[in-house]
């Protein structure tokens, strides 16, 4: 399974919306349920799924999912 | 440790079985909306239809001083108020010099006058908890001689916190600290989500919280555990009674004895609070009955024990007779048993009981027990230790009865596997260890040496069988051991049939029996010969070839394989 697609299932589980489509392009402003709160669900959750820790400062530059994609590569190497 | 994402699930899951709902008010002076939200799915969880007020942010003393609040208008039955030291903290740093000596003294008598505020307008039941303990580390380990240290103060709070918790009948005090010390800080904080979102502590720190916190709260509204049900052999002490006899098992101060020695002691403390043990274990009554009688390291007696069930039934069926005889709900049970197998045929028959995972090690079963808070109470009087008296009363009274459970799927479910093949050479030393140890299912009781094992192996007029068995639940091994002696052209007789006792009620001596006829019929014996020659100890398989079908013809037991039909059980080959 691809990075994408395994964040897909994690969104979907979150923010409790299975017809939930999430693309490289998906930002906190185009789903309706991603607030602050399901924000720090979120992060618990693909910290825990691909076993890795983010700094405060790699969570705070991502701008849409694809950048969260690309964070998880870069650190899962 | 439970996280957030699983307790909405379990949530999501419950079904409503509290006809009362609940109304729980929170208040802290952090952002509380996850304990918020867990506290409600941990309400749902435990069956309550949960309805959850959550107060502004730090808006503690606003709430309870104003008589027009949403608080009051919420009417709750629980108060919930949380306080966080991270922001006690924070504040303190910007007190002048002169006001931090008497800090604490000052924040008590504020937290008082609140609480005797709201008590006055409210019936509800408080919840505070201790405040987390903090090291700032600015005055170090000299904390305790400075009035200035945040520490010093934070001590001095939870003294406090006790003293306000004696006096006022509504209020009580939830042990954050022994949560925080049990879990430890790596899983209690998440310092990036405490900077960027005020989370004081982690996402799923908040789910254990609300987890235990809920278990406190179900005990106001009774539902709490009154029973302790135990198995003996590697529960109560290590080994088997009925094998290694009172000299053989393990308790007491040396080695592993250390651990089942405070294990008991624990549970004594129990049945002094008033939790009513009762015994079950597959033994013989009289032999399971004789260490709590005899042994000298023994913690717990028989006047402890308010039902003592030893014999070789279901153990689902021996729980169902101990809630008979004490007259409690099977959701008030908490079944502890060393076997997985047990514990899942009292599960499935039983759902409401309460069944531990038992660590395998029995150096953790009383740390482990002890994180469940399974023994949470409400209330607490010097009565309630006389309780196992009146119950065992009761007890004498009581008739017996067994229901009888729905063996096969139980047996099914286990998905055992058998093995059964000649002797290896491997697997000596523990057919020579089973033979010296086994004293119940030993039906001549004839011992032999691992040479003699080895000897009997090699022999033609000799058939060695050992049995393997596994379940679902693991490995048990080498459990049983069959020597068959040709002593005819027709005859094969069964010089030794033993088997270990933790796999007794399977099938496995269908499923053996089935085999020794289809060995004999394979080596032109017609009839199979066995002879029980009792002991001490082997009454429990006084009628094993009678229950198998064998016929008595003084002073053997005889089987004809042409007469034979296969017996049914639930065992793969």
């Amino acid at each position: 399974m691809d990075i994408l697609e395994e964040l897909t299932g994690i969104f979907k589980e979150v923010m409790e919306n299975d017809d939930l489509v999430v693309t490289r392009e998906t930002t906190a402003a185009d789903v309706e349920e991603w607030d602050s709160i399901s924000h720090i669900m979120l992060i618990t959750s693909i910290e825990k799924h691909f076993k890795l820790k983010f700094s405060s400062q790699e969570i705070l530059k991502w701008e849409n999912v694809g950048q969260m994609v690309d964070a998880i590569q870069a650190k899962k190497g | 440790m439970l996280d957030f994402q699983s307790l909405k699930n379990l949530a999501k899951k419950s079904q409503l079985v509290q006809s009362k709902p609940l109304k729980l008010a929170v208040m802290g002076n952090y952002a509380t909306q996850f304990l918020s939200k867990s506290l409600e799915y941990s309400g749902k969880v435990s069956g309550f239809e949960t309805k959850v007020y959550t107060a502004e942010y730090d808006q503690i003393e606003l709430e309870i001083v104003n008589p027009g609040a949403e608080l009051y208008a919420f009417e709750p039955d629980f108060v919930l108020i949380s306080i966080s030291s991270l922001k006690l903290l924070q504040k303190y740093y910007g007190i002048p010099e002169d006001r931090k000596s008497s800090y604490a003294r000052d924040y008590l008598d504020q937290i008082n006058n609140l609480l005797t505020t709201f008590s006055s307008r409210s019936g509800a039941t408080v919840i505070l908890h201790n405040l987390e303990i903090i090291n700032d580390q600015v005055f170090g380990n000299l904390y305790s001689k400075v009035s200035t240290s945040f520490t010093k103060h934070i001590y001095d709070l939870n003294a406090g916190f006790i003293r306000i918790a004696e006096a006022q009948d509504q209020v009580f005090l939830f042990d954050l600290n022994g949560l925080i010390q049990y879990y430890g800080s790596s899983h209690v904080r998440d310092w990036s989500q405490y900077v960027h979102s005020d989370m004081h502590f982690s996402l799923d720190f908040h789910a254990v919280i609300a987890e235990k916190l809920m278990g406190f709260i179900a005990t106001f509204r009774g539902i709490f555990k009154k029973c302790l049900i135990l198995d003996l052999d590697n529960t109560l002490w290590g080994g088997v009674i009925g094998d290694d006899g009172m000299q053989g098992i393990e308790i007491g101060a040396l080695g592993i004895g250390k651990a089942f020695t405070e294990f008991q002691k624990w549970i004594k403390q129990l049945k002094e609070r008033g939790i009513l043990l009762a015994v079950c274990s597959k033994n013989t009554e009289s032999v399971a009955k004789e260490p709590f009688e005899k042994h000298p390291e023994m913690v717990l007696h028989l006047d402890d024990i308010a039902v003592f069930m030893a014999n070789w039934e279901n153990k689902a069926d021996n729980v169902r007779v101990i809630k008979e005889i004490l007259n409690i709900g099977y959701d008030s049970m908490v079944f502890v048993d060393d076997n997985p197998a047990e514990r899942e045929v009292v599960r499935q028959n039983l759902p409401e009981v309460t069944v531990p995972e038992l660590p395998e090690d029995p150096v953790l079963y009383l740390d482990f027990l002890k994180s469940l808070h399974l023994f949470d109470t409400a209330s607490y009087s010097a009565t309630d230790k006389d309780r196992t008296q009146q119950y065992q009363v009761e007890a004498q009274r009581a008739q017996l009865q067994t229901t009888v459970t729905d063996m096969p799927t139980y047996l099914k479910s286990l998905e055992m596997q058998i093995t059964i093949e000649p002797f290896q050479a491997i697997d000596i030393p523990r057919i020579a260890q089973l033979n010296q140890r086994s004293n119940q299912f030993n039906l001549r009781t004839i011992r032999y040496t691992e040479s003699e094992m080895q000897a009997i192996s090699g022999s033609g007029d000799y058939y060695p069988v050992s049995v393997k068995l596994k379940d679902k639940f693991g490995d048990y091994g080498l459990i049983s051991v069959l020597i068959l002696k040709k002593i005819d052209t027709d005859k094969l007789f069964i010089d030794t049939w033993i088997m270990s006792c933790r796999v007794l009620k399977r099938g496995v001596e269908d499923a053996v029996l089935n085999h020794l006829a289809a060995l004999a019929i394979q080596e032109d014996f017609r009839y199979l010969v066995g002879e029980y020659l009792p002991t001490a100890k082997n009454n429990l398989v006084k009628d094993h070839y009678a229950n198998l079908g064998f016929t008595f013809e003084d002073p053997h037991w005889t089987l004809d394989t042409e007469n034979f039909s296969p017996h049914i059980h639930y065992i793969k080959n």
